[in-house]
Protein backbone atom coordinates (compact mmCIF):
# COMPACT_ATOMS: atom_id res chain seq x y z
CA UNK A 1 0.00 0.00 0.00
CA UNK A 2 1.45 3.48 -1.23
CA UNK A 3 1.98 5.61 2.06
CA UNK A 4 -0.07 8.79 2.08
CA UNK A 5 2.32 10.62 4.67
CA UNK A 6 5.94 10.21 4.40
CA UNK A 7 8.07 11.75 7.17
CA UNK A 8 11.76 11.53 6.63
CA UNK A 9 14.81 12.76 8.63
CA UNK A 10 12.67 14.82 10.90
CA UNK A 11 13.81 16.22 13.73
CA UNK A 12 13.13 19.49 16.53
CA UNK A 13 15.11 20.84 19.00
CA UNK A 14 13.31 24.01 20.43
CA UNK A 15 14.97 27.63 21.35
CA UNK A 16 15.12 26.38 24.68
CA UNK A 17 17.89 23.77 23.60
CA UNK A 18 15.24 20.48 24.37
CA UNK A 19 15.21 18.30 21.66
CA UNK A 20 11.54 16.50 21.10
CA UNK A 21 12.46 14.85 18.19
CA UNK A 22 15.43 12.71 16.63
CA UNK A 23 15.57 11.77 13.03
CA UNK A 24 12.44 10.24 12.79
CA UNK A 25 11.09 8.09 9.60
CA UNK A 26 7.42 7.18 9.77
CA UNK A 27 5.69 6.37 6.58
CA UNK A 28 1.88 6.46 7.62
CA UNK A 29 -0.53 3.92 5.26
CA UNK A 30 -3.65 5.36 2.97
CA UNK A 31 -6.95 4.22 4.88
CA UNK A 32 -5.42 2.57 8.19
CA UNK A 33 -5.52 3.98 11.67
CA UNK A 34 -2.19 4.87 12.95
CA UNK A 35 -1.96 4.56 17.08
CA UNK A 36 1.04 6.60 17.98
CA UNK A 37 1.48 6.01 21.57
CA UNK A 38 4.73 7.47 23.86
CA UNK A 39 5.33 8.31 27.42
CA UNK A 40 4.35 12.52 28.30
CA UNK A 41 6.96 14.70 26.37
CA UNK A 42 7.70 11.87 23.74
CA UNK A 43 7.62 13.86 21.34
CA UNK A 44 3.66 12.86 19.91
CA UNK A 45 2.63 16.37 20.13
CA UNK A 46 5.50 18.09 18.23
CA UNK A 47 5.53 15.52 15.55
CA UNK A 48 1.74 15.96 14.75
CA UNK A 49 2.66 19.80 14.64
CA UNK A 50 5.34 19.67 12.08
CA UNK A 51 2.99 17.79 9.91
CA UNK A 52 0.28 19.79 10.18
CA UNK A 53 2.14 22.94 10.07
CA UNK A 54 1.75 24.32 13.22
CA UNK A 55 5.65 23.86 14.33
CA UNK A 56 8.44 24.22 12.37
CA UNK A 57 10.93 21.42 11.88
CA UNK A 58 14.75 21.96 12.51
CA UNK A 59 15.60 19.49 9.79
CA UNK A 60 13.56 16.77 7.69
CA UNK A 61 10.49 16.99 5.35
CA UNK A 62 7.12 15.61 5.37
CA UNK A 63 5.30 15.17 2.39
CA UNK A 64 1.62 14.55 2.16
CA UNK A 65 0.22 12.79 -0.43
CA UNK A 66 2.86 13.79 -2.54
CA UNK A 67 2.99 17.06 -1.46
CA UNK A 68 5.52 18.86 0.12
CA UNK A 69 4.13 20.36 3.23
CA UNK A 70 7.13 23.17 3.21
CA UNK A 71 6.83 23.94 -0.82
CA UNK A 72 3.59 22.66 -1.79
CA UNK A 73 1.86 23.68 2.03
CA UNK A 74 -1.73 24.60 0.40
CA UNK A 75 -1.92 21.18 -1.09
CA UNK A 76 -0.65 19.46 1.69
CA UNK A 77 -2.63 20.85 4.73
CA UNK A 78 -6.24 20.75 2.75
CA UNK A 79 -6.20 17.26 3.13
CA UNK A 80 -5.20 17.37 6.84
CA UNK A 81 -7.92 17.65 9.86
CA UNK A 82 -6.07 18.70 13.20
CA UNK A 83 -7.88 17.65 16.66
CA UNK A 84 -5.43 19.29 18.94
CA UNK A 85 -4.81 18.13 22.62
CA UNK A 86 -5.98 21.24 24.50
CA UNK A 87 -9.35 22.32 24.49
CA UNK A 88 -8.68 25.22 22.01
CA UNK A 89 -12.16 26.77 20.85
CA UNK A 90 -13.55 30.20 20.61
CA UNK A 91 -15.97 31.41 23.32
CA UNK A 92 -18.40 34.02 22.19
CA UNK A 93 -18.84 32.06 18.49
CA UNK A 94 -21.95 29.95 17.97
CA UNK A 95 -21.26 25.66 17.30
CA UNK A 96 -22.82 26.45 13.36
CA UNK A 97 -20.44 29.31 13.51
CA UNK A 98 -17.31 28.29 14.43
CA UNK A 99 -17.62 24.66 12.22
CA UNK A 100 -18.76 27.07 9.14
CA UNK A 101 -15.28 29.54 9.73
CA UNK A 102 -13.19 26.30 9.45
CA UNK A 103 -14.29 25.12 6.55
CA UNK A 104 -14.57 28.82 4.96
CA UNK A 105 -11.15 28.42 6.04
CA UNK A 106 -9.67 25.53 4.22
CA UNK A 107 -10.73 27.19 1.14
CA UNK A 108 -14.08 24.34 0.67
CA UNK A 109 -17.48 26.24 -0.57
CA UNK A 110 -20.31 26.38 1.80
CA UNK A 111 -21.91 22.99 2.57
CA UNK A 112 -24.98 23.40 5.06
CA UNK A 113 -25.78 20.06 4.75
CA UNK A 114 -22.48 18.53 5.15
CA UNK A 115 -21.89 21.30 8.33
CA UNK A 116 -25.49 19.39 9.23
CA UNK A 117 -24.56 15.80 9.07
CA UNK A 118 -21.19 16.44 11.14
CA UNK A 119 -22.95 17.87 14.10
CA UNK A 120 -25.57 15.00 13.59
CA UNK A 121 -22.85 12.48 13.56
CA UNK A 122 -20.98 14.42 16.94
CA UNK A 123 -24.78 14.77 18.78
CA UNK A 124 -24.09 18.14 18.51
CA UNK A 125 -26.92 19.23 16.54
CA UNK A 126 -29.02 20.68 18.99
CA UNK A 127 -26.47 23.09 20.56
CA UNK A 128 -25.28 24.30 17.24
CA UNK A 129 -26.70 28.20 18.17
CA UNK A 130 -25.36 27.57 21.60
CA UNK A 131 -22.13 30.10 22.27
CA UNK A 132 -19.12 27.46 22.52
CA UNK A 133 -18.28 28.52 26.36
CA UNK A 134 -21.72 27.34 27.34
CA UNK A 135 -20.79 23.73 26.21
CA UNK A 136 -19.18 21.19 28.61
CA UNK A 137 -15.59 20.19 28.18
CA UNK A 138 -17.23 16.89 25.83
CA UNK A 139 -18.83 19.09 23.61
CA UNK A 140 -16.22 21.36 23.19
CA UNK A 141 -14.10 18.16 22.22
CA UNK A 142 -16.96 17.14 19.59
CA UNK A 143 -17.02 21.23 18.55
CA UNK A 144 -12.78 20.82 17.58
CA UNK A 145 -13.56 17.35 16.00
CA UNK A 146 -16.36 18.82 14.04
CA UNK A 147 -13.96 21.58 12.81
CA UNK A 148 -11.22 19.21 11.69
CA UNK A 149 -13.96 17.35 9.70
CA UNK A 150 -15.58 20.41 8.22
CA UNK A 151 -13.42 20.51 5.40
CA UNK A 152 -13.40 17.07 4.76
CA UNK A 153 -9.95 16.17 4.63
CA UNK A 154 -8.42 13.06 3.96
CA UNK A 155 -6.16 12.66 6.47
CA UNK A 156 -7.73 13.21 10.41
CA UNK A 157 -5.13 13.53 12.92
CA UNK A 158 -6.28 13.40 16.95
CA UNK A 159 -4.53 14.40 19.54
CA UNK A 160 -5.67 12.51 22.52
CA UNK A 161 -8.89 12.84 21.36
CA UNK A 162 -10.35 11.06 24.13
CA UNK A 163 -8.92 12.92 27.42
CA UNK A 164 -11.54 13.97 29.80
CA UNK A 165 -14.19 12.72 27.62
CA UNK A 166 -16.80 9.98 29.61
CA UNK A 167 -17.32 6.57 28.83
CA UNK A 168 -20.18 7.31 26.67
CA UNK A 169 -19.25 10.00 24.66
CA UNK A 170 -16.01 8.26 23.95
CA UNK A 171 -18.18 5.39 22.65
CA UNK A 172 -19.54 8.02 20.22
CA UNK A 173 -16.19 9.27 18.94
CA UNK A 174 -14.93 5.77 18.30
CA UNK A 175 -18.42 5.05 16.54
CA UNK A 176 -17.21 8.29 14.14
CA UNK A 177 -13.72 7.38 13.73
CA UNK A 178 -14.60 4.08 12.33
CA UNK A 179 -17.12 5.45 10.17
CA UNK A 180 -14.75 7.37 8.57
CA UNK A 181 -11.84 4.81 7.97
CA UNK A 182 -15.00 2.90 6.27
CA UNK A 183 -15.25 6.46 4.28
CA UNK A 184 -11.16 5.66 3.45
CA UNK A 185 -10.04 8.50 5.85
CA UNK A 186 -6.44 7.89 7.14
CA UNK A 187 -6.61 8.47 11.15
CA UNK A 188 -3.70 9.12 13.18
CA UNK A 189 -4.49 9.10 16.71
CA UNK A 190 -2.16 9.51 20.09
CA UNK A 191 -4.02 8.77 23.24
CA UNK A 192 -2.80 7.72 26.89
CA UNK A 193 -6.11 5.11 26.74
CA UNK A 194 -4.12 2.49 25.52
CA UNK A 195 -6.89 -0.42 25.34
CA UNK A 196 -8.48 2.14 22.79
CA UNK A 197 -5.68 1.99 20.97
CA UNK A 198 -5.54 -2.15 21.07
CA UNK A 199 -9.39 -1.71 19.91
CA UNK A 200 -9.31 0.91 17.28
CA UNK A 201 -5.63 0.48 15.49
CA UNK A 202 -4.22 -0.94 12.72
CA UNK A 203 -0.79 -0.60 13.69
CA UNK A 204 1.29 0.98 16.30
CA UNK A 205 4.19 3.33 15.97
CA UNK A 206 6.30 4.37 20.12
CA UNK A 207 7.43 7.07 20.44
CA UNK A 208 9.83 7.25 23.20
CA UNK A 209 12.81 10.76 24.04
CA UNK A 210 12.21 12.15 20.08
CA UNK A 211 12.67 8.96 18.44
CA UNK A 212 10.44 6.09 17.11
CA UNK A 213 11.39 3.01 18.51
CA UNK A 214 9.34 0.58 17.04
CA UNK A 215 6.50 0.38 14.73
CA UNK A 216 4.21 -2.60 13.68
CA UNK A 217 1.35 -4.19 12.79
CA UNK A 218 -0.58 -4.03 15.95
CA UNK A 219 -1.25 -8.09 15.83
CA UNK A 220 2.16 -8.46 14.92
CA UNK A 221 3.10 -6.61 18.05
CA UNK A 222 1.11 -8.42 20.36
CA UNK A 223 2.41 -11.66 19.25
CA UNK A 224 5.94 -10.85 18.76
CA UNK A 225 5.94 -8.96 22.19
CA UNK A 226 3.27 -10.99 23.79
CA UNK A 227 3.85 -12.06 26.99
CA UNK A 228 1.32 -14.61 28.57
CA UNK A 229 0.16 -15.38 32.15
CA UNK A 230 -0.39 -18.66 33.73
CA UNK A 231 -2.50 -17.82 37.21
CA UNK A 232 -2.89 -21.18 39.48
CA UNK A 233 -4.67 -20.58 41.98
CA UNK A 234 -3.64 -22.74 44.85
CA UNK A 235 -5.78 -25.33 47.21
CA UNK A 236 -3.21 -24.41 50.07
CA UNK A 237 -2.36 -20.68 50.96
CA UNK A 238 1.41 -20.15 50.85
CA UNK A 239 3.07 -18.26 52.99
CA UNK A 240 6.00 -17.94 50.88
CA UNK A 241 7.46 -19.64 47.11
CA UNK A 242 8.85 -22.49 48.76
CA UNK A 243 12.77 -22.90 47.60
CA UNK A 244 13.97 -25.24 44.27
CA UNK A 245 10.80 -24.34 42.35
CA UNK A 246 11.64 -24.49 38.78
CA UNK A 247 11.13 -21.01 37.21
CA UNK A 248 11.46 -19.23 40.32
CA UNK A 249 12.48 -16.21 38.62
CA UNK A 250 9.26 -15.94 36.43
CA UNK A 251 6.81 -17.04 39.45
CA UNK A 252 5.15 -14.70 41.57
CA UNK A 253 2.69 -15.37 44.52
CA UNK A 254 -0.23 -13.64 45.32
CA UNK A 255 -0.72 -11.33 48.73
CA UNK A 256 -2.86 -13.34 50.13
CA UNK A 257 -0.60 -16.54 48.98
CA UNK A 258 -3.83 -18.39 47.12
CA UNK A 259 -2.42 -17.46 43.77
CA UNK A 260 0.93 -18.62 42.11
CA UNK A 261 1.56 -16.38 38.23
CA UNK A 262 3.70 -17.78 35.93
CA UNK A 263 4.90 -15.12 33.41
CA UNK A 264 6.16 -16.66 30.22
CA UNK A 265 7.31 -15.55 26.42
CA UNK A 266 5.01 -17.18 23.29
CA UNK A 267 7.59 -17.12 21.35
CA UNK A 268 10.42 -19.23 23.42
CA UNK A 269 11.18 -22.32 22.15
CA UNK A 270 10.10 -23.45 25.57
CA UNK A 271 7.49 -22.28 28.07
CA UNK A 272 8.80 -23.99 30.45
CA UNK A 273 4.96 -24.91 31.40
CA UNK A 274 5.11 -28.39 31.87
CA UNK A 275 9.01 -28.13 33.88
CA UNK A 276 6.79 -25.90 36.14
CA UNK A 277 4.03 -28.05 36.85
CA UNK A 278 5.96 -31.30 37.22
CA UNK A 279 7.87 -29.57 39.59
CA UNK A 280 5.05 -27.98 41.40
CA UNK A 281 3.57 -31.96 41.74
CA UNK A 282 7.27 -32.85 43.64
CA UNK A 283 7.13 -29.90 45.64
CA UNK A 284 3.51 -31.00 46.51
CA UNK A 285 1.75 -27.89 45.70
CA UNK A 286 -1.86 -28.28 44.18
CA UNK A 287 -4.33 -26.23 42.48
CA UNK A 288 -7.79 -25.99 41.92
CA UNK A 289 -7.56 -24.41 38.57
CA UNK A 290 -5.54 -22.47 36.51
CA UNK A 291 -5.78 -19.93 33.79
CA UNK A 292 -3.54 -18.21 30.99
CA UNK A 293 -4.03 -14.49 29.89
CA UNK A 294 -2.34 -12.63 27.14
CA UNK A 295 -0.87 -9.24 28.13
CA UNK A 296 -2.06 -6.15 26.90
CA UNK A 297 -0.93 -3.53 24.33
CA UNK A 298 -0.12 -1.21 27.85
CA UNK A 299 2.16 -4.23 29.22
CA UNK A 300 3.86 -4.12 26.45
CA UNK A 301 4.48 -0.64 26.09
CA UNK A 302 5.46 -0.22 29.83
CA UNK A 303 8.24 -2.77 29.01
CA UNK A 304 8.89 -1.05 25.66
CA UNK A 305 9.99 2.05 27.33
CA UNK A 306 11.01 0.94 30.24
CA UNK A 307 13.51 -0.85 27.92
CA UNK A 308 14.49 2.13 26.24
CA UNK A 309 15.08 4.27 28.91
CA UNK A 310 17.32 1.41 30.53
CA UNK A 311 18.93 1.46 27.33
CA UNK A 312 19.30 5.19 27.26
CA UNK A 313 21.42 5.18 30.57
CA UNK A 314 23.98 2.65 29.14
CA UNK B 1 -4.77 33.20 -3.48
CA UNK B 2 -7.42 31.28 -0.85
CA UNK B 3 -10.22 34.10 -1.25
CA UNK B 4 -12.38 31.76 0.90
CA UNK B 5 -10.18 32.04 3.93
CA UNK B 6 -10.17 35.45 3.80
CA UNK B 7 -13.16 35.61 3.32
CA UNK B 8 -13.89 33.70 6.53
CA UNK B 9 -11.36 35.44 8.28
CA UNK B 10 -12.68 38.81 7.19
CA UNK B 11 -16.24 37.97 8.21
CA UNK B 12 -15.63 36.20 11.61
CA UNK B 13 -13.52 39.93 12.78
CA UNK B 14 -16.48 41.79 11.74
CA UNK B 15 -18.85 39.38 13.71
CA UNK B 16 -17.25 40.41 16.45
CA UNK B 17 -16.53 43.81 15.71
CA UNK B 18 -20.59 43.42 15.13
CA UNK B 19 -20.96 41.78 18.77
CA UNK B 20 -19.18 44.76 20.39
CA UNK B 21 -20.95 47.01 18.30
CA UNK B 22 -22.23 49.76 20.76
CA UNK B 23 -19.74 49.81 23.16
CA UNK B 24 -17.40 50.21 19.83
CA UNK B 25 -18.94 53.23 18.91
CA UNK B 26 -20.33 55.03 22.30
CA UNK B 27 -17.00 55.48 23.48
CA UNK B 28 -15.29 57.35 20.43
CA UNK B 29 -18.61 59.10 20.09
CA UNK B 30 -18.68 60.39 23.56
CA UNK B 31 -14.95 61.27 23.68
CA UNK B 32 -15.09 63.27 20.64
CA UNK B 33 -18.30 65.12 22.06
CA UNK B 34 -15.93 65.78 24.87
CA UNK B 35 -13.22 67.53 23.19
CA UNK B 36 -15.42 69.78 21.69
CA UNK B 37 -16.56 71.06 24.71
CA UNK B 38 -13.57 71.51 26.41
CA UNK B 39 -11.28 72.34 23.15
CA UNK B 40 -13.89 73.55 20.98
CA UNK B 41 -16.08 75.34 22.96
CA UNK B 42 -13.87 76.41 26.12
CA UNK B 43 -10.70 77.26 24.94
CA UNK B 44 -11.67 77.46 21.49
CA UNK B 45 -13.34 80.83 22.46
CA UNK B 46 -10.02 82.49 22.90
CA UNK B 47 -8.31 80.92 20.50
CA UNK B 48 -11.05 81.58 17.33
CA UNK B 49 -8.86 80.57 14.25
CA UNK B 50 -5.87 78.37 13.77
CA UNK B 51 -3.91 78.76 10.42
CA UNK B 52 -7.11 80.71 8.96
CA UNK B 53 -9.59 78.07 10.19
CA UNK B 54 -12.28 78.40 12.28
CA UNK B 55 -10.44 76.46 16.00
CA UNK B 56 -13.36 74.16 16.03
CA UNK B 57 -12.96 72.93 12.60
CA UNK B 58 -9.55 72.89 12.84
CA UNK B 59 -9.47 69.94 15.38
CA UNK B 60 -11.90 68.08 13.45
CA UNK B 61 -9.06 65.82 10.98
CA UNK B 62 -7.10 65.81 13.88
CA UNK B 63 -9.83 64.34 16.10
CA UNK B 64 -10.61 61.99 13.65
CA UNK B 65 -6.97 60.70 13.55
CA UNK B 66 -6.66 60.22 16.96
CA UNK B 67 -9.95 57.32 16.66
CA UNK B 68 -8.47 56.20 13.68
CA UNK B 69 -5.00 55.46 14.91
CA UNK B 70 -6.48 53.83 18.53
CA UNK B 71 -8.69 51.89 16.84
CA UNK B 72 -6.67 50.39 13.99
CA UNK B 73 -4.24 49.60 16.66
CA UNK B 74 -6.37 48.31 19.32
CA UNK B 75 -8.67 46.24 17.14
CA UNK B 76 -5.94 44.39 14.87
CA UNK B 77 -4.05 43.69 17.73
CA UNK B 78 -6.61 42.44 19.61
CA UNK B 79 -8.05 40.62 16.37
CA UNK B 80 -4.83 38.26 16.62
CA UNK B 81 -3.69 38.29 20.03
CA UNK B 82 -6.74 36.37 20.99
CA UNK B 83 -6.21 33.60 18.75
CA UNK B 84 -2.65 33.23 20.04
CA UNK B 85 -4.26 33.71 24.01
CA UNK B 86 -7.14 31.16 23.65
CA UNK B 87 -5.02 28.64 21.14
CA UNK B 88 -7.33 28.76 18.44
CA UNK B 89 -4.52 30.21 16.14
CA UNK B 90 -3.53 26.08 15.80
CA UNK B 91 -6.03 26.53 13.35
CA UNK B 92 -4.90 29.46 11.29
CA UNK B 93 -1.70 27.89 11.43
CA UNK B 94 -2.63 24.40 10.33
CA UNK B 95 -5.24 25.81 7.43
CA UNK B 96 -4.19 26.14 3.89
CA UNK B 97 -3.29 29.64 3.71
CA UNK B 98 -0.11 32.09 3.43
CA UNK B 99 0.11 35.02 5.79
CA UNK B 100 -0.86 37.36 2.91
CA UNK B 101 -4.53 35.70 3.43
CA UNK B 102 -4.06 36.15 6.84
CA UNK B 103 -2.69 39.75 6.83
CA UNK B 104 -5.62 40.17 4.30
CA UNK B 105 -8.25 39.03 6.73
CA UNK B 106 -7.26 40.73 10.26
CA UNK B 107 -6.17 43.76 9.22
CA UNK B 108 -8.61 44.18 6.42
CA UNK B 109 -11.53 43.70 9.20
CA UNK B 110 -10.11 46.28 11.72
CA UNK B 111 -9.15 48.61 9.11
CA UNK B 112 -12.70 48.78 8.14
CA UNK B 113 -13.77 48.68 11.34
CA UNK B 114 -11.90 52.10 12.41
CA UNK B 115 -12.63 53.67 9.20
CA UNK B 116 -16.39 53.27 10.01
CA UNK B 117 -15.73 54.79 13.05
CA UNK B 118 -13.71 57.29 11.67
CA UNK B 119 -16.47 58.26 9.41
CA UNK B 120 -18.79 58.71 12.52
CA UNK B 121 -16.88 60.78 14.27
CA UNK B 122 -16.59 63.11 11.15
CA UNK B 123 -20.58 62.35 11.14
CA UNK B 124 -20.28 63.85 15.08
CA UNK B 125 -18.24 66.71 14.36
CA UNK B 126 -20.69 68.55 11.77
CA UNK B 127 -23.40 68.45 14.70
CA UNK B 128 -20.94 70.78 16.80
CA UNK B 129 -19.17 72.96 13.83
CA UNK B 130 -18.73 73.45 10.48
CA UNK B 131 -16.89 70.94 8.43
CA UNK B 132 -15.37 71.67 5.01
CA UNK B 133 -13.63 69.03 3.01
CA UNK B 134 -12.17 70.35 0.01
CA UNK B 135 -10.50 67.09 -1.42
CA UNK B 136 -12.75 64.56 -0.44
CA UNK B 137 -10.74 61.56 -2.84
CA UNK B 138 -7.64 62.80 -0.97
CA UNK B 139 -9.45 62.68 2.47
CA UNK B 140 -11.00 58.85 2.02
CA UNK B 141 -7.48 57.95 0.78
CA UNK B 142 -5.61 59.09 3.97
CA UNK B 143 -8.17 57.77 5.70
CA UNK B 144 -8.17 54.31 4.38
CA UNK B 145 -3.99 54.42 3.96
CA UNK B 146 -3.97 55.90 7.85
CA UNK B 147 -6.35 52.97 8.94
CA UNK B 148 -4.68 50.00 6.84
CA UNK B 149 -1.23 51.39 8.18
CA UNK B 150 -1.94 51.47 11.92
CA UNK B 151 -4.12 48.33 11.41
CA UNK B 152 -0.31 46.24 10.24
CA UNK B 153 1.25 48.10 13.17
CA UNK B 154 -1.53 46.62 15.73
CA UNK B 155 -1.46 43.00 13.87
CA UNK B 156 2.64 43.17 14.40
CA UNK B 157 2.17 44.38 18.44
CA UNK B 158 -0.51 41.52 18.85
CA UNK B 159 1.85 39.13 17.36
CA UNK B 160 4.57 40.87 20.17
CA UNK B 161 2.30 41.22 22.77
CA UNK B 162 2.34 38.00 25.08
CA UNK B 163 0.53 39.79 27.70
CA UNK B 164 -2.90 41.94 27.56
CA UNK B 165 -0.50 44.71 29.66
CA UNK B 166 1.87 44.86 26.39
CA UNK B 167 -1.45 45.24 24.74
CA UNK B 168 -2.34 48.35 26.39
CA UNK B 169 1.22 49.91 26.51
CA UNK B 170 1.19 50.82 22.97
CA UNK B 171 -1.81 52.65 22.28
CA UNK B 172 -1.34 54.20 25.40
CA UNK B 173 1.85 54.85 25.46
CA UNK B 174 2.97 55.58 22.31
CA UNK B 175 -0.09 56.24 20.07
CA UNK B 176 -1.54 58.43 22.26
CA UNK B 177 1.32 61.12 22.94
CA UNK B 178 2.38 61.54 19.72
CA UNK B 179 -0.96 62.19 18.14
CA UNK B 180 -1.66 64.76 21.08
CA UNK B 181 2.03 66.11 20.15
CA UNK B 182 1.43 65.11 16.52
CA UNK B 183 -0.78 68.35 16.11
CA UNK B 184 -4.19 66.85 16.78
CA UNK B 185 -5.16 69.96 18.14
CA UNK B 186 -2.96 72.90 16.71
CA UNK B 187 -0.59 73.96 13.89
CA UNK B 188 2.87 73.42 14.22
CA UNK B 189 3.92 76.47 13.30
CA UNK B 190 2.57 77.75 16.52
CA UNK B 191 5.72 75.91 18.34
CA UNK B 192 8.60 77.71 19.27
CA UNK B 193 11.44 76.53 16.56
CA UNK B 194 13.12 73.72 18.69
CA UNK B 195 10.31 72.40 18.94
CA UNK B 196 9.07 72.31 15.70
CA UNK B 197 12.05 70.90 14.64
CA UNK B 198 11.46 67.53 17.09
CA UNK B 199 7.84 67.39 15.75
CA UNK B 200 9.19 66.63 12.73
CA UNK B 201 10.44 63.13 13.84
CA UNK B 202 6.98 62.00 14.95
CA UNK B 203 5.39 60.49 11.62
CA UNK B 204 2.13 61.44 13.27
CA UNK B 205 3.07 64.68 11.84
CA UNK B 206 2.80 64.02 8.44
CA UNK B 207 -0.45 61.94 8.76
CA UNK B 208 -2.50 64.56 10.93
CA UNK B 209 -0.90 67.24 8.14
CA UNK B 210 -1.41 65.58 4.90
CA UNK B 211 -5.25 64.51 6.10
CA UNK B 212 -6.31 68.18 7.30
CA UNK B 213 -4.84 69.06 3.75
CA UNK B 214 -7.51 67.16 2.47
CA UNK B 215 -10.30 69.40 4.56
CA UNK B 216 -8.82 73.25 4.18
CA UNK B 217 -5.58 72.69 2.18
CA UNK B 218 -3.65 73.74 5.01
CA UNK B 219 -0.48 71.60 6.29
CA UNK B 220 1.93 71.78 7.90
CA UNK B 221 4.52 70.15 5.65
CA UNK B 222 3.79 69.65 1.70
CA UNK B 223 0.87 67.29 1.05
CA UNK B 224 3.58 65.15 -1.10
CA UNK B 225 5.94 64.28 2.00
CA UNK B 226 2.97 63.30 3.95
CA UNK B 227 1.70 60.53 1.22
CA UNK B 228 5.72 59.39 1.31
CA UNK B 229 6.05 59.32 5.21
CA UNK B 230 2.69 57.28 5.54
CA UNK B 231 3.32 54.93 2.36
CA UNK B 232 7.43 54.34 4.01
CA UNK B 233 5.53 53.40 7.47
CA UNK B 234 3.29 51.36 5.67
CA UNK B 235 6.08 49.56 3.75
CA UNK B 236 7.98 49.20 7.23
CA UNK B 237 5.26 47.35 8.84
CA UNK B 238 4.78 45.01 5.52
CA UNK B 239 8.03 44.34 5.81
CA UNK B 240 7.58 43.38 9.95
CA UNK B 241 4.64 41.04 8.93
CA UNK B 242 6.53 39.28 6.33
CA UNK B 243 9.69 38.73 8.40
CA UNK B 244 6.92 37.19 11.23
CA UNK B 245 5.64 34.88 8.50
CA UNK B 246 9.13 33.89 7.26
CA UNK B 247 10.72 32.72 11.05
CA UNK B 248 7.28 32.29 12.92
CA UNK B 249 8.37 34.78 15.62
CA UNK B 250 5.92 34.09 18.19
CA UNK B 251 3.49 32.00 16.14
CA UNK B 252 5.33 28.78 15.56
CA UNK B 253 8.15 27.06 17.78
Amino acid sequence: MQDIITVSGLSKTYATGFTALKNVNLGIRRGEIFALLGPNGAGKTTLIGIVCGTVNPSAGTVTVDGHDNVTDFRAARSLIGLVPQELTTDAFESVWATVSFSRGLFGKPKNPAYIEKILKDLSLWDKKDNKIMTLSGGMKRRVLIAKALSHEPKILFLDEPTAGVDVELRKDMWQVVRDLRAAGVTIILTTHYIEEAEDMADRIGVISKGEIILVEEKKELMRKLGQKRLTLQLQERLSSLPAGLFGASQLSLSNDGDELTYTYDTQAERTGITRLLASLNEAGIRFRDLSTKQSSLEEIFVGLVHQDRNGGAK
Amino acid sequence: MNWRAIHAIYRFEMARTARTLMQSILAPVISTSLYFVVFGAAIGSRITTMEGVDYGSFIVPGLIMLTLLMQSVMNASFGIYFPKFTGTIYELLSAPISFIEIVIGYVGAAATKSIILGLIILATSWLFVPVRIAHPVWMISFLVLTAVTFSLLGFIIGIWADGFEKLQIVPLLIITPLTFLGGAFYSVNVLPPFWQVVTFVNPIVYLISGFRWSFYEVADVSVGISIGMTLAFLVACIVVVWWIFKTGYRLKN
